[in-house]
Formats: structure tokens, C-alpha cells, sequence
């Protein structure tokens, strides 16, 4: 989709003054059937994701990954040596599995660690981040989205979208300062 | 009489919205209001507002409405709003520094040089610069490495177990805390470093086998420390940065030249604030959280391995591990009021380090001191109950031996009868009282790691052995200089990066609830607007 100008859209996007407001707009949008919409607020809000209709983050499950591939990497670090490769003898104690409780907290640290790791990573990458530019940020109040305001972005994508039920769907949410922001 | 009217609105808004200060106050006032609102249904003269209504709604609500224990402390005064939050947390980054910034800078500054000048030269002359020797093998390096490793955890506590336990007053001292975190471990990690005497050397703690083929016992107690504290460090740094980002994507939106632009613009990874976004980050964060709990607690337990698997009397205890993870949380929160209480005053930040935040932080060292006192007891009690004579002496030794003024002063006042001001509501509100309870406890959790590490060594079984630790300037200047490399950077974590979590004590405001009713009568300011008080 372009405008007259020959530009290409990118969304549709409103302000709203509050949270709340936000909060009520967005379930009138995830009502209205569209699908490539998203909130920008300068704090997570307390059931957005209802309001938007999303299910819980699956991001626990690579942790989860993350952490038994520690734990399986601790046990094969600490016994491939110490029970096979050059097995040491100290205080005259056994080498064998049965010394296993001695080997617990380096396994219990690199669980946390590769979990930790796995979590820092999956939330980036599951969010397309790192990324330098996108194009949201053509739009000047947008700025305003990590300090105080409130956004709702409709992209233009979106099987649904229509420019002027679009516009009436936001103008009706009670968005203010509604506008088309450009791809370029 | 508008208040009647306005009433029924606010009872359906949270209850974070009221202000204790006022609490009392108005709920008398509220009172006498619906003493008068009835007395005038009474006599029949309904002339304000949409009075049909509303005094139906009071009468029922009336019994419950002189016990409203929920009414709480805003945990931002004043009702500032959240351009306000990011302006004043902003400024302190975007503002030119303050005259007394340079002047703290450059003492710290100078302090930390001579730690590293002392760093150097034990490096290239060897550890036999350092006063130890036998039988005291282990001395100020390892009290300064146990001190240091102790003040991180508060850091952890406040920004993982205060989150799980969903306590919101941690929003404003979480980012410097986990700072503070950071560098205490940095300086906690110079002492064992430069210990193993080669430093060169060091990649032998790592599990790798060396010449022979032989790898690392990982059996021992030193080498869970090595992952510990490694371990513990890493996660840190990631929580913190996790926690940055969206504080970063402010900076990058206000910065005004582009150089400013261009690296917040790369650290703040391109964060945007979608909720599809926040959907995945609070779930990261949450199980950052739900990580480091456990590991923090792991962490100096593993430290007091260190002593509780050797059989030195004073050593060998099993209480060691929560003994030390107390005594960590007491000393790391003395540690966070010496640094928050200056930079709140210098940065005019009491409207979001409230006293309130000072209260309950007092209370965590009230508490954790009491464990800690309790566990001091508790050592007397079993060496006195075990019979075992070397244990009995060792104790003996402790507050009658030559280190007898550690353990009366650094134990017994700074650490155990100084927190106990704290019961005291005065005392927990007055800045002066804590700060003095702080600087004792941060003293006391040093002379304690002293009197544990060297008080079990100067005395060994035989009394042919027996010797006393005399520091050298090396090792009073080492610990020194970790002081000024620790507040250094943390002199610059505040100049340079968000020091509170804009994005996190923003939702701590009643507006931030989606379901936040504008109450009749109060006017927010439209977004981006002035401020409200």
C-alpha cells in the first residue's frame, strides 16, 4: 500500500492518553479480528496480553533447554576426568559415582549459568533484536513511547486493514493524533 | 460537601492511590464527612451533587470504612507522573556533572590509584609483600574477598528475591544495587586472583588439565568457589543489562548529540517498548529471577565451603552456610544505604527513594543482623556443648585473645547491638541514626570475616606454632584502594547510566494499572505535560 505521494505505509498508529485507555483500545482491536497490530507502552502493562490476545510466552522452554544442557555439560565436564581421564585420589576418598553429591555445586552452577544465557539470548532473539532501525520510528511523537506515551500501531500488512475502518476503529478506541507512519 | 460525591469513585480505585501520611487523617475526616452526610439525609437537605446516589452507597460501606488496612504509601510521593520520573532519572545522566561529583570522583579516583599502584607492585615482586605467614596463611586477602562477595548479594536479593516476592518498593534501589553487585564482585575477585601468587597462572582454576594431564579436583570446596563466583558474576551482569535496556531506549530518545545517539542507540539493541516484546522480556526476567535466587544463596554458601570443609576449630561448623548468606544480606544492605542515602540527597531523588524505602531496608538489617547475632550465639553454645577442648579454647580465644577488641567492638556492637536501634520507628526514619548503624555494620562485617579467618589460624594446635597477623602497607593499601575502585565505579555507573529503573518505577504509579479511574476531581497532566503536585 502506498500513499498518493508514492511512499509505502507502513501502519496506521494512534496515541491514547493513558494505560488504561491503551488497555481498553486494544481489546477493541484484538475484537475487531486483526492479527500484525501491536501496543508500545514505556512499561510492560499489568494483562496486555490478554487484552491482546496473546498466550503466555514460551521463552520458560528454551531456559528450561538452557539448563538441563548445563547441568548434562557440568556432569560430563566433572566425571570425564575425574572418573575416567586421570581419575584423582584425594584424602584417600573413592573417584567412582558414588562421590557424586562432592560434584552437585558446579553442576548446580552451570545450570544457572547456561539457563541464565539461554534466557538472556531467547528474549532478544525471540523479539527480532538486535535491531538498529525500524519503521516506527519515522514517526516523530513515537519518541515519546519509552518516556510517556501511549501507542497503538496497526500495520498496513494486516489482511483487515482498510485505511478509513481503520482510522474509525482507532478514532472510536479513543486514539488522538492518528496517522499513517511510512516504511521509508 | 463534594466529597460525598466523590467518595463512591475513589473506593473503586487501588489503594496504593491513598497516602498513609494522610491516611489517618482522612479517614477521620472522611468520617466527620459521613457524619455530616448523614445528619444532613437526616433532616432531608440533599442539595449537592448527585447526592440521590451516593449516600445509599456510604451507609452500606460505612462499618468497613474506619478499618481500611490496605491503605498504603504511595511508593512515589508527591504524585509525580512519568515524564517527571524520566526527566529527574534522566537528568542525573544528561546534566553536567555536579561540582560535588568531580570532587568525590577524583578523592575515590586517587584512592583507587594507589590500590592499583599496591596491585602492581605485589604482582612483580610476589605475595611475600603481603604480612602473611605462618601459621597465618590466610588473612586480609580473603577477609577483603569474603567482605566484598558478601556486599554483592544484597544487590541480588533486592533485584531478585524482592521481585519474586513481588515487593514493589524495590523498583527504586534495584538498578543501583545490582550495580553496586557488580563491582563489589570485581574487587572481590582482585584478592584471590593475585593470591595464587602467579597470576599468570590463574588458567589453572579453569577446567583444563594442566602439563601432567591432571585436571582440577572438583571436589573441592576452592574450585566450586571458582564457578561460583564466576558464575555468579556473569548472571549478574546479564540480569543487569536485561534490566537496562528499555532505560536505555529512553536515553537513546532524549539524547541530544549524536555520538549519545549512536551508543545508546547500539546498547539499547533497538528496544521499542512493544508489548509483543514485553510479552518475552518479562519472561526472561522473571526466570533471571527465579536463576539467581538460588544462586545467590549458593554463593556464599559455597564461600563458607571454604572454611566448613577444613577441620579448624571456629571453621568446621555446619552453620556456616546460612551464617554466611546472612551475614552477606546484612552487610550488602548496610552497603546499599552508605551509597543510595548520599546520591539520593545529591540528586533530590526522595520522592522515589522514599523513607519508606529506608525503612525497609532498615528492617532487612534489623532482621538479617538478628540472624546473624543469633548465629554467634550459636557458636559459643556448640563449642561450649561439644566439650571439645580446642573448640572451647578457640572461643575463649576469640573475645579474650589478642584480637579480644574485634570481637568486642566489630562483633558485638557494630554487628550485633547497633541494628537493634532499628526496632525503633525514630531511628529507621532519622537518615543520621542509619547512616551510623550502616558505616558500624559495614565495619563489623569486616572485623567478623577477620576474627573467623585469622581468629581460627593464629592459634594452632601446638602452641610452638602459635604466631599473630601484622599487615604490611601492601595489604592496608590493597584493601584501600578496593574501596576507591568500588566507589569509583560506582561514581561513574551513576553518571552514565540510569541509576534507578525508570522503566520499572514507572509501573509502580496507580496510573500505570490498566484499570486506574481517573478519580473525580483529580486532573492528571495531559502526557509530556507539567507536573501535577
Amino acid at each position: 500500500m502506498r500513499t498518493p505521494a508514492g511512499h509505502k505505509v507502513y501502519a496506521m498508529a494512534a496515541e491514547y492518553p493513558s494505560a488504561a485507555a491503551l488497555y481498553e483500545a486494544a481489546k477493541q482491536v484484538r475484537d475487531a479480528g486483526f492479527k500484525r497490530w501491536d501496543v508500545y507502552s514505556p512499561f510492560p502493562i499489568h494483562g496486555m496480553d490478554d487484552a491482546m490476545g496473546l498466550k503466555k510466552s514460551w521463552l520458560s522452554a528454551v531456559v528450561l533447554i538452557g539448563g538441563i544442557s548445563g547441568l548434562l555439560t557440568a556432569a560430563i565436564m566433572e566425571f570425564g576426568p575425574s572418573s575416567f581421564l586421570y581419575p584423582l585420589t584425594v584424602h584417600g576418598k573413592p573417584t567412582n559415582f558414588f562421590t557424586v553429591p562432592a560434584f552437585f555445586p558446579i553442576m548446580f552452577e552451570l545450570t544457572v549459568l547456561f539457563a541464565a544465557f539461554a534466557s538472556f539470548f531467547a528474549w532478544q532473539l525471540m523479539n527480532g533484536l538486535p535491531r538498529w532501525h525500524h519503521p516506527i520510528f519515522n514517526w516523530e511523537r513515537f519518541s515519546r513511547a519509552t518516556n510517556d506515551g501511549f501507542f497503538l500501531v496497526i500495520e498496513a500488512r494486516d489482511p483487515r486493514f482498510t485505511e478509513n475502518e481503520t482510522r474509525d476503529l482507532l478514532e472510536k478506541s479513543g486514539g488522538q493524533h492518528i496517522t499513517i507512519v511510512h516504511d521509508e | 460537601m463534594r466529597q460525598i460525591s466523590a467518595w463512591p469513585a475513589r473506593r473503586k480505585k487501588h489503594d496504593e492511590d491513598v497516602d498513609l501520611v494522610d491516611c489517618s487523617s482522612s479517614i477521620r475526616w472522611r468520617g466527620l464527612v459521613l457524619a455530616i452526610g448523614n445528619w444532613q439525609l437526616a433532616i432531608g437537605s440533599l442539595n449537592m451533587d448527585a447526592a440521590p446516589t451516593a449516600p445509599e452507597r456510604i451507609k452500606g460501606e460505612a462499618a468497613t470504612t474506619f478499618e481500611r488496612p490496605l491503605a498504603r504509601v504511595p511508593l512515589v510521593l508527591n504524585k509525580r507522573n512519568f515524564s517527571w520520573l524520566t526527566e529527574r532519572i534522566s537528568g542525573v545522566v544528561e546534566n553536567p556533572a555536579p561540582r560535588w561529583w568531580w570532587v568525590t570522583f577524583t578523592i575515590t579516583a586517587t584512592v583507587a590509584t594507589f590500590g592499583l599502584f599496591c596491585l602492581g607492585y605485589q604482582i612483580s615482586t610476589g605475595v611475600g609483600t603481603w604480612g602473611l605467614n605462618h601459621p597465618v596463611g590466610w588473612a586480609w586477602d580473603i577477609t577483603n574477598f569474603v567482605f566484598w562477595i558478601g556486599i554483592g548479594h544484597a544487590g541480588t536479593l533486592i533485584s531478585a528475591i524482592l521481585f519474586l516476592l513481588r515487593q514493589k518498593w524495590r523498583t527504586s534501589i534495584n538498578r543501583s544495587a545490582e550495580a553496586m553487585t557488580l563491582f563489589a564482585v570485581i574487587c572481590a575477585a582482585i584478592f584471590p586472583g593475585v593470591h595464587v601468587g602467579r597470576v599468570w597462572m590463574a588458567w589453572y582454576l579453569a577446567p583444563l588439565p594442566d602439563n601432567y594431564g591432571i585436571w582440577p579436583n572438583f571436589r573441592s570446596p576452592l574450585v566450586w568457589d571458582v564457578f561460583a563466583v564466576s558464575t555468579y558474576f556473569t548472571v549478574s551482569v546479564l540480569f543487569w543489562y536485561t534490566g537496562l535496556v528499555p532505560d536505555l531506549a529512553t536515553l537513546r530518545d532524549r539524547a541530544t548529540s549524536k555520538i549519545k545517539k549512536f551508543l545508546f542507540g547500539i546498547f539499547a539493541l533497538g528496544w521499542r517498548g512493544s508489548n509483543r516484546h514485553w510479552r518475552h522480556y518479562e519472561m526472561a526476567y522473571l526466570l533471571l529471577a527465579g536463576l539467581s535466587t538460588p544462586l545467590v544463596l549458593s554463593v556464599h554458601s559455597v564461600v563458607s565451603f571454604d572454611f566448613a570443609t577444613s577441620i579448624l576449630p571456629t571453621w568446621h561448623t555446619t552453620i556456616f552456610p546460612p551464617y554466611f548468606v546472612a551475614g552477606a544480606i546484612f552487610g550488602g544492605f548496610a552497603m546499599v544505604l552508605t551509597l543510595m542515602l548520599p546520591a539520593r540527597a545529591m540528586f533530590k531523588l526522595h520522592d522515589i527513594i522514599t523513607p519508606q524505602h529506608v525503612d525497609k531496608m532498615a528492617k532487612i538489617i534489623l532482621l538479617t543482623g538478628s540472624f546473624v547475632a543469633y548465629a554467634y550465639t550459636m557458636e559459643f553454645f556448640t563449642a561450649w556443648y561439644s566439650g571439645n577442648s580446642y573448640e572451647r579454647f578457640a572461643f575463649w580465644n576469640r573475645i579474650f585473645g589478642p584480637y579480644w577488641w574485634y570481637w568486642w567492638v566489630g562483633m558485638l556492637f557494630c554487628n550485633c547491638l547497633s541494628p537493634q536501634l532499628f526496632w525503633f520507628r525514630w531511628c529507621r526514619r532519622n537518615v543520621y541514626v542509619v547512616y551510623f548503624v550502616c558505616m558500624c555494620v559495614n565495619a563489623g562485617m569486616w572485623f567478623e570475616r577477620f576474627i573467623i579467618i585469622v581468629g581460627g589460624l593464629h592459634r594452632d594446635f601446638l602452641p610452638s606454632s602459635w604466631g599473630l597477623f601484622i599487615p604490611t602497607w601492601v595489604d592496608i593499601w590493597t584493601f584501600i584502594g578496593t574501596l576507591g575502585i568500588f566507589t569509583s565505579l560506582f561514581l561513574l555507573f551513576i553518571r552514565f547510566l540510569p541509576m534507578i529503573a525508570m522503566s520499572e518505577v514507572k509501573i509502580v504509579l496507580p496510573e500505570a494499572d490498566p484499570h486506574y479511574a481517573t478519580p473525580a476531581g483529580h486532573r492528571p497532566v495531559a502526557a509530556g505535560g507539567k507536573e501535577r503536585s
